[in-house]
């Protein structure tokens, strides 16, 4: 019931923000926002108090000749993927308070519209319900990009469209075969998925595990389904990003751990070495690119292709410690990444440049905003007592225990990572500021606030991960019961 | 039948306009009388409720000495031509507003439907040759209807050749068939297939039929009249062709390989996957490259036709097959009438390319969201009945010895999106040439809400039509 509220509640605000007039819409849009994290806390109360309450749950008929059911609920990683979203949201629209959108009110309409779909995303217990969403959730953020976009967004949207929903059609492919080996009476139920999988056979499997690693590889993305990314995050609007790096790219690392790794098993044993290569070789590979980045925005997309190769390594590992690092992972480059990208467009808002050769001792003219900048950046480079270093620690460890060779060469993402991050800020907060800058000026209230709860986040959950290890380290022990 | 009766009886009294001398009420008695054909179709379809599944073999229904059958397949499928007919003329009301000819118009459509309802109801191969002749010749003039426009002569002399020779292959195919069984009746047919032993040039037969209704439905290689038939016919006989024309021929095509031709699955199975695989091929790859609008929607129609024939071929169990074919025809005829309303409106200039559609969200914007569902719902996206359409199709396909076809359906399934997304993108992204919104009338603003309404109910709740049969 809860968890269906959480899903229908944005979609109903999203259809009354359309109809709406413009003036009130970021004030309307804001308080819609806050309510569903209000929800969402009540119902992480909710699981805390009762896993299996009823009210999370969510069970009827939708297309019944097809076995197709609307059946959607909370388990310890979709409750944290979900309070991420909706955490993230609000942090996301105050971010734009500062940019007059055309339309705003169409533009604010799709953030929730997106907001909606990424829920279901997280919550679907029904695997033609879970391939609905996924789809749904693209089509949002193709209009934020492809009307509130940069310059050239038609044709790279375009591309980013095409590309996701090539992925996309061969994830149904592979749902569909496991819906049709589900036994005498069919069905769609994810656990009755999940028996599937593991009675087919081993080139079945492996079928099955191509078919859908494709789609997530090209959602995360996966060297070498990348070259979408980058085009696309530098192209959208700033809150565009944030919803594409922030919250969508964790659809293809949640998709991997719910969706494929209890699946199908033996082909993940054979294949899984391959795809963890993959994975490394993206982190070694964007870190690279990163580094000789020159534009700001598109480093941090780079960078963001790494952390989710370690990610996704973490998890093709299939280790107690290598899941629960990637859901504490997930969570926090959500947060950190959203802070980065709203950095990215304070300095463009401010100086008119994001590039880092014209930039350049921005500290001395604004203290508070090189203080929480610096926060930021440590908490992406995995300073312990920041919420990076513990995914990052956790991440590493499964890998290890994966395989030696690969950990070491994923260890080289931390000390890469430094070298970007640490190199950008110097060449954008420190040393002599370039003439051709005129002055930074003092950070707007709504800007602030976003970089001060995220700051808090970061040092928060870096110094007491407790309440989301909680969350995590049962779901990801039941998950992995289903590889045995 | 009554639907066939009132559909006909309307032809007949839109010619007695002419000599009675109301060719001014003509238009409004003709949309009632469609409409009252609908209503009786639903209401004969209500009386056949309950257990009257109407198995093949079930005398009940046969009418005229068992040439023509009303159970509940066909009347579905009636009902589907007459509604889409029903919106047809609330679209194309400027089509009819020219005195002088205005009632041969209004005949050969009536006409024609007649054809369509005859198509989805046949049991014997003399109603099946009736219903495509009756349905083809209105077609043929209705093509070179814009008079004094070289290149709608052009397509209605094409029309009528390629459509004789289609005619030509069917009636020898029909012989053949007869000469071997001995009979024109589908289930007498069907019980000497079943018995065995035939002769070699059965098989023939029903290759031949099968190339001649591969014909009607412009499925590759046998498609090369359709684009400029399509292009150069007035486009309002474009969309009829595309949706009712389709439509019909589907039924027919169903009823006769799933039902009298399923014995001889290994003739025909191997030369339709062929075939599909062309069509999907061809069609996906010239659209592709197309600058007119038009045209597009005539290649991509050949696509969606080489995908109701892939249900078709899928010979599923029980009347699944039948019910892909319905909702699709239903989801697709929906989706073109709303695309082809908005054609016709925003091409009136003569610009028939994408760049006629620059900026229509900024000038229509109700207009351009209604293009912006139908055309989503063309290319197959969640939640619209194009949808559910292609994915009861690759459900059904699954399960066959086929799957390489699903993979090449999906794949050409992405180059749809790239085609149907050109026009999203010139309305929403490209700036418009002048900022002044195009004339729409009220009827066809309702229509195009309707059609919208109706792609996402379907869209959300297929039920609605899978559990009619």
């Amino acid at each position: 019931m809860l968890t269906g509220l959480l899903i229908i509640f944005p979609l109903i605000a999203s259809l009354l923000l359309f109809v709406m007039k413009g003036e009130g819409a970021k004030k309307a849009v804001l308080g819609f926002s806050i309510i569903e994290f209000a929800m969402s806390i009540y119902a992480y109360v909710t699981f805390k108090a009762d896993a299996a309450s009823k009210m999370l749950y969510l069970n009827c008929t939708w297309v019944e000749s097809l076995g197709i059911k609307f059946s959607v609920g909370l388990d310890g990683i979709s409750l944290l993927l979900v309070l991420l979203t909706t955490f993230l949201v609000p942090l996301i629209i105050l971010s734009s308070f500062k940019t007059t959108y055309e339309k705003p009110n169409a533009f604010y309409g799709l953030i929730l519209l997106m907001q909606s779909a990424l829920v279901g995303v997280f919550t679907a217990n029904d695997g033609f319900l879970f391939y609905v969403f996924w789809e749904l959730a693209l089509i949002p953020i193709y209009f934020i990009c492809l009307l509130w976009g940069g310059e050239n967004r038609g044709k790279i949207t375009f591309k980013f469209f095409v590309y996701t929903l090539f992925g996309s059609l061969f994830m149904l492919i592979g749902l569909i075969f496991l819906y049709n080996h589900t036994g005498e009476v069919k069905s769609w139920n994810v656990n009755d998925l999940y028996a599937a999988g593991r009675s087919l056979t081993e080139a079945q499997q492996t079928f099955v595990f191509w078919m859908m690693f494709l789609a997530f590889a090209i959602k995360m993305p996966i060297f070498p389904l990348h070259t979408w990314q980058p085009d696309t995050y530098v192209v959208a609007p700033t809150q565009g990003t944030m919803l594409l790096s922030g919250i969508m790219l964790k659809m293809g690392t949640f998709g991997l751990i719910k969706w494929l790794l209890p699946v199908v098993p033996l082909a993940l044993a054979k294949w899984g070495g391959l795809a963890v290569t993959l994975s490394v070789i993206g982190i070694i590979y964007a870190s690279c690119i990163a580094i000789v980045q020159k534009d700001y925005k598109r480093l941090i997309a780079y960078s963001s292709i790494a952390h989710v190769g370690l990610i996704a390594a973490g998890i093709l590992s299939a280790t107690q410690q290598g899941v629960q690092g990637a859901v504490i992972q997930m969570l926090s480059h959500g947060i950190n990444v959203v802070g980065l990208f709203l950095i990215a467009d304070i300095l463009m808002r401010h100086t008119g440049t994001r590039e880092i050769d014209k930039l350049g001792g921005i500290r001395n003219m604004n203290g508070q905003f090189g203080v929480l900048f610096l926060i930021i950046m440590l908490g992406s480079v995995a300073l312990p007592l920041t919420n990076g270093f513990v995914g990052e620690f956790l991440l590493l460890t499964g890998v290890y225990q994966y395989s030696h060779m690969f950990a070491a060469i994923a260890g080289l993402s931390v000390i890469l990572g430094a070298v970007y991050m640490l190199r950008s800020y110097q060449g954008i907060m420190l040393g002599e500021k370039k003439d051709s800058l005129g002055t930074f000026g003092s950070l707007a209230e709504s800007d602030k606030i976003v970089l001060l709860i995220v700051c808090a986040a970061i040092i928060g959950f870096g110094v007491y991960p407790k309440p989301l290890n909680d969350l995590a380290e049962p779901a990801v022990k039941a998950l992995l019961q289903n590889l045995k | 039948m009554k639907g066939l009766c009132i559909i006909g009886g309307l032809g007949v009294l839109a010619m007695m306009a002419e000599v009675f001398k109301f060719k001014k009420w003509l238009y409004p008695i003709v949309l009632i009388g469609v409409l009252g054909a609908y209503v009786a179709n639903f209401i004969e379809w209500t009386q056949l409720a309950d257990g009257q599944t109407g198995s093949f073999l079930d005398h009940v229904f046969f009418k005229f000495n068992n040439m023509i059958r009303f159970d509940n397949v066909s009347l579905a499928f009636s009902g589907v031509i007459i509604i889409t007919a029903f919106f047809w003329f609330i679209m194309s009301n400027d089509y009819f507003s020219n005195e002088t000819s205005v009632v041969d118009h209004f005949s050969l459509v009536l006409f024609a439907l007649t054809g369509a309802l005859m198509l989805t109801a046949f049991t014997n191969m003399t109603t099946l040759f009736l219903g495509i002749e009756i349905l083809s010749i209105p077609m043929y003039v209705l093509a070179a209807s814009k008079k004094g426009d070289v290149k709608s002569n052009e397509a209605g002399f094409k029309y009528l050749i390629m459509g004789s020779l289609a005619s030509a292959f069917l009636l020898f195919g029909i012989a053949l068939i007869y000469g071997a069984t001995g009979s024109f009746d589908l289930m007498q047919i069907r019980s000497v297939i079943s018995a065995g032993n035939l002769p070699v040039f059965f098989y023939a037969g029903v290759i031949m039929m099968l190339v001649a209704m591969l014909f009607k439905v412009s499925a590759a290689p046998f498609h090369f009249w359709a684009p400029d038939v399509y292009e150069g016919s007035p486009t309002v006989i474009t969309a009829l062709m595309s949706t009712v024309v389709k439509t019909a021929a589907f039924a027919a095509f169903m009823r006769l390989f799933l039902v009298t031709f399923g014995g001889v699955n290994e003739t025909w199975g191997m030369v339709m996957a062929i075939v599909i695989a062309l069509s999907l091929f061809i069609s996906n790859i010239t659209a592709a490259s197309q600058n007119s609008v038009k045209r597009m929607l005539a290649y991509s129609s050949i696509s969606h036709a080489a995908f109701m024939l892939m249900a078709i071929l899928a010979n599923a169990p029980g009347l699944t097959s039948v019910k892909v074919i319905l909702y699709y025809s239903l989801a697709y005829s929906i989706g073109s009438i709303a695309s082809f309303t908005v054609l016709y409106q925003v091409s009136k200039k003569g610009d028939e390319s994408y760049h006629a559609f620059n900026g229509l969200a900024k000038r229509n914007p109700m207009i351009a969201l209604g293009m912006l569902i139908s055309m989503l719902s063309l290319a197959g996206i969640p939640v619209t009945a194009g949808f559910f359409a292609k994915y009861y199709v690759f459900s059904a396909l699954i399960a066959t010895s086929y799957k390489w076809l699903l993979i090449l359906a999906v794949l050409t399934s992405c180059v749809g999106v790239y085609y149907y997304f050109k026009v999203i993108i010139a309305m929403y992204f490209k700036k418009p040439e002048t900022e002044e919104p195009v004339q729409f009338e009220l009827g066809h603003a309702l229509l195009l809400g309707i059609t919208a309404m109706v792609t996402l109910v379907l869209g959300l709740m297929p039920d609605l039509i899978i559990r009619m049969l």
